[in-house]
C-alpha cells in the first residue's frame, strides 16, 4: 500500500511539479548508486530548498542550502530501483532520476531443492534453484557462478556449475542408486546453502515368499523385501497375501517389519497363495491336497 | 386486505384447525410417543408378537422387550442390550431403529418361525439387520424367542504391538524462505472408466500410494461436455479408503446422478494428497471372501482383527473385475460392531444384480477406524 502511495505521489509530483520549475533551477545527481553507498547531490542557485527523494518504498526529505553539495551517508538508500529527485525551493524546483542497484557483494542466496524425497536412480529428478540476493536483499543480477554438489549416502559426489542469470541459477540433478539422505549443497562466492534429499527405494523387486505349516494354519513369510538396486523397502510398505481356494478367498494387507512381512492364514487344501505390494506381484504357492 | 395477508390468514386457521383435529383426535403412535398410550398390540399371531419386539427396539423400551421373551431366562437383560447394541464403541452405538419389517416363514399350531429386518440409522446411512426368531404359542398369546449371540469375550491379556507408526513435522512459521518443506505422498491413479447406469454415470477406478510414507487421499472427477466444457464435478466421499499406507491400493467410485455417459466428452481426474500421520496396526485380515451369484448376488466374508486393539468401526470396500480384469464395479459396506480381536465377525457387500454375471475376481481392503486413535 505504502508503495503504491509513493509511486502515485512521485508521479504526481514528476507530472506536475516539474515541469513547471523545471527550467528555473540546476540539480546534479549520479547516473546509479550502489545499494546501501554513500552517494551526494550538488545544486545550484541560492537560498533554501527542499530536497525530496522517492523511491519504491522509500521517500527522503531534507532541507537543502542551494548551491552546495548535500552528501548522504551509507546505509540511506538500500532498495535498488528508479529513484525521483525533486528539488523544491520558494521560487524555482528542478528534478532528475537516478538508479539504486544492487551492491555487487553477494550477502545471501536462497535455495529451493525439489523434491525433497524422490526414489533412487531417477536422471535429471532433482532440481536445484538458487537466488541471489545483497546485503539488503536486493536480488543480484550480475553474472556469478554457483557451484552445486550432490553427496549420496555412499558418499559419492555429483557437481555442476552454473553460471547465475538475471539473478538465479538452476540444475537438475540424478538421484543416486542407494537409499538415505542426499546433502545437495549450493555454493557461491563463500556462501553456501545446504539442502536434505530423501532417496527412497523404488519398488519391490523380486518378491518372494516361503510358506510351512503350523497345525491348520500356513505360516507365510517373504525374503527380506528390496528394490532392483539392492536397497531395503521400507518398514511400514503393504504386502498382500491372498489364499484363493474353491472360488473363496483371504486376504491379509501386512506391513514389513524389520524388512520382511509374515502372517498365518488358515491351510486350505489345494489353495493357491500369492504374494504381491502395490503393483508389484511376487511368487505364488499351492498347498498340496 | 392484500393477498399476502389473506395467505398468512389462511395458513395460520390452517395450522389452528389441524392442532385442535391433532389434539382431539391423535394417532395411536403418536400417544404412544408422547407417553400418554401404548404402541403395542396383543401378541395374539406371531407375527404381531414379533411386531411388538420391533416397536420395543425402535422406542428402546429394552425391559417391555426383554420380558415379553419366552427365552428370557438364558441371558439377562444387560447381555439382550449388549447384543443388539454391541458391547464395545461402534457405529450401532449411536445407531437408533428406523423402521422394522416383519415376514412370517412358516407357522403351525403351537409355533412359528417370523423374520424380523431391522433398519438402523447410523452416522454413515441405513445398516440393516436380520434376526430369524422363533416364536411359540403360550396359552392364548405368542411369544417370541430371542435369537440370543453371545458377545464374544477377549480374555484380559498383554498384546506387545511395535508396527510402525508415522509422525510428521511440517514447516514452522520461522523458517527461512526456500526451506524445503515435506514432499507430499506420490500416488498413482491405476485405472479409471466411466460407466453409465441408471441412476447416472460413475467414474470406477484404483489409486495406489506409491510412496514410502502413508497417505491421506481423494479423488475428484469432472466431466467434460463434447465441446470440453466442465459439466459437473464430484469427489469420491466415503466410496474409497483414505488413508493407504506405502503401496497400498484403494478402489475409488465417484457418482454423477442424473448424467448421460453419451453427453460426456471427457474426465479430468484430480487426485489430493497430504502427508497424514498414521499407524500400520490394526491389521484386519479378510477371510472366507466369497462370491455369490444373482439372485442377491453379494460378496460374502469375514473380517478379523489381527491386532491387540479393538477396531471400533470398519468400512469394507470391494472391487470387483471382469475376465479382462477391468474394474466393473466398488462396493462398500460398513460393520456395524466393533471388532475384537482375532473375533471373526461377518460382512456382506451388495453387487447390481445385472453386473453379477460380469464379474469373475474381486479385490477387497478394509479402512479402520479406532477410537482414540488413527484412521
Amino acid at each position: 500500500m505504502t508503495s503504491r502511495l509513493t509511486l502515485v505521489l512521485s508521479t504526481l509530483i514528476a507530472l506536475v511539479v516539474i515541469p513547471t520549475f523545471a527550467a528555473s533551477s540546476s540539480l546534479t545527481v549520479p547516473k546509479t548508486v550502489e545499494a546501501g553507498n554513500r552517494f551526494s547531490i550538488s545544486s545550484s542557485g541560492s537560498g533554501q530548498a527542499t530536497l525530496y527523494i522517492i523511491g519504491l518504498g522509500q521517500v527522503l526529505k531534507k532541507e537543502v542550502p542551494l548551491g552546495s553539495v548535500t552528501e548522504f551517508p551509507a546505509g540511506t538508500l538500500y532498495n535498488a530501483g528508479q529513484y525521483l529527485v525533486v528539488l523544491a525551493g520558494s521560487e524555482s524546483a528542478d528534478g532528475a532520476e537516478f538508479d539504486v542497484v544492487p551492491s555487487s557483494k553477494l550477502a545471501d542466496l536462497r535455495f529451493i531443492a525439489k523434491p525433497s524425497r524422490l526414489p533412487v536412480d531417477q536422471p535429471d529428478a532433482i532440481t536445484g534453484t538458487v537466488y541471489l540476493f545483497d546485503a539488503y536483499q536486493n536480488l543480484v543480477t550480475s553474472p556469478a557462478q554457483l557451484r552445486f554438489e550432490l553427496t549420496s549416502p555412499s558418499g559419492a559426489l555429483e557437481t555442476r556449475v552454473v553460471d547465475s542469470l538475471n539473478g538465479a541459477a538452476s540444475v537438475r540433478m540424478d538421484s543416486t542408486s542407494k537409499q538415505g539422505a542426499a546433502r545437495f549443497v549450493a555454493q557461491v562466492d563463500g556462501l553456501s546453502a545446504t539442502r536434505i534429499v530423501g532417496q527412497v527405494p523404488g519398488d519391490p523387486c523380486g518378491l518372494t515368499m516361503s510358506a510351512s505349516h503350523l497345525a491348520q494354519q500356513v505360516e507365510l513369510q517373504t525374503e527380506p523385501v528390496r528394490d532392483c538396486k539392492g536397497n531395503d523397502v521400507p518398514d511400514g510398505t503393504i504386502i498382500t497375501f491372498t489364499e484363493s481356494y474353491n472360488g473363496t478367498q483371504s486376504t491379509v494387507d501386512v506391513p514389513l517389519k524389520h524388512g520382511v512381512a509374515k502372517v498365518a492364514l488358515r491351510a486350505h487344501a489345494g489353495a493357491t497363495i500369492s504374494v504381491a505390494s502395490g503393483v508389484v506381484l511376487g511368487n505364488q504357492i499351492r498347498l498340496e491336497k | 386486505m392484500t393477498k399476502g395477508g389473506m395467505l398468512a390468514s389462511i395458513l395460520g386457521a390452517t395450522t389452528v384447525v389441524l392442532i385442535v383435529v391433532g389434539t382431539l383426535w391423535p394417532v395411536p403412535s403418536a400417544v404412544a410417543y408422547a407417553g400418554g398410550g401404548n404402541l403395542f398390540s396383543s401378541s395374539s399371531t406371531p407375527e404381531t408378537a414379533v411386531q411388538n419386539i420391533g416397536i420395543a427396539l425402535r422406542t428402546q423400551s429394552w425391559d417391555k422387550a426383554y420380558t415379553s421373551f419366552a427365552n428370557k431366562g438364558q441371558f439377562t437383560e444387560q447381555q439382550f442390550m449388549r447384543d443388539v447394541m454391541g458391547g464395545y464403541p461402534s457405529l450401532r452405538t449411536y445407531a437408533t431403529l428406523d423402521h422394522f419389517e416383519v415376514f412370517p416363514l412358516h407357522a403351525n399350531d403351537g409355533d412359528a418361525e417370523v423374520r424380523l429386518k431391522l433398519y438402523w440409522s447410523t452416522v454413515v446411512g441405513t445398516s440393516m439387520s436380520v434376526r430369524d426368531l422363533h416364536v411359540v404359542k403360550n396359552g392364548n398369546h405368542w411369544d417370541a424367542e430371542w435369537p440370543f449371540v453371545k458377545e464374544a469375550v477377549v480374555p484380559p491379556q498383554v498384546i506387545p504391538v511395535n508396527y510402525l507408526r508415522w509422525d510428521i513435522i511440517y514447516p514452522g512459521p520461522g523458517d527461512d524462505w526456500g526451506t524445503a518443506g515435506v514432499e507430499a505422498p506420490h500416488v498413482r491413479i491405476l485405472d479409471m472408466h466411466p460407466v453409465e447406469r441408471a441412476s447416472g454415470v460413475f467414474i470406477l477406478g484404483e489409486l495406489l500410494n506409491e510412496d514410502v510414507v502413508p497417505a491421506y487421499v481423494s479423488v475428484s472427477a469432472t466431466l467434460l461436455s463434447k465441446s470440453q466444457v466442465p459439466m459437473a464435478t464430484e469427489g469420491s466421499f466415503d466410496k474409497i479408503s483414505h488413508v493407504l499406507l506405502p503401496k497400498q491400493v484403494t478402489p475409488f467410485l465417484i457418482d454423477f446422478p442424473n448424467i448421460s455417459l453419451s453427453g460426456v466428452g471427457g474426465v479430468r481426474m484430480t487426485p489430493f494428497t497430504t502427508l497424514v500421520p498414521a499407524s500400520a496396526d490394526p491389521i484386519i485380515e479378510l477371510d472366507n471372501e466369497h462370491l455369490n451369484p444373482a439372485p442377491g448376488a453379494s460378496l460374502t466374508g469375514q473380517l478379523i482383527n489381527q491386532s491387540g486393539r479393538v477396531v471400533n468401526v470398519a468400512h469394507v470396500l470391494g472391487t470387483f473385475y471382469d475376465n479382462a480384469g477391468q474394474v466393473v464395479w466398488v462396493a462398500d459396506q460398513y460393520v456395524d460392531y466393533a471388532l475384537l480381536p482375532q473375533v471373526p465377525v461377518q460382512f456382506e457387500i451388495h453387487i447390481p444384480e445385472d453386473l453379477a454375471g460380469k464379474i469373475s475376481s474381486q479385490r477387497t481392503v478394509v479402512a479402520s477406524y479406532t477410537e482414540g486413535g488413527f484412521l
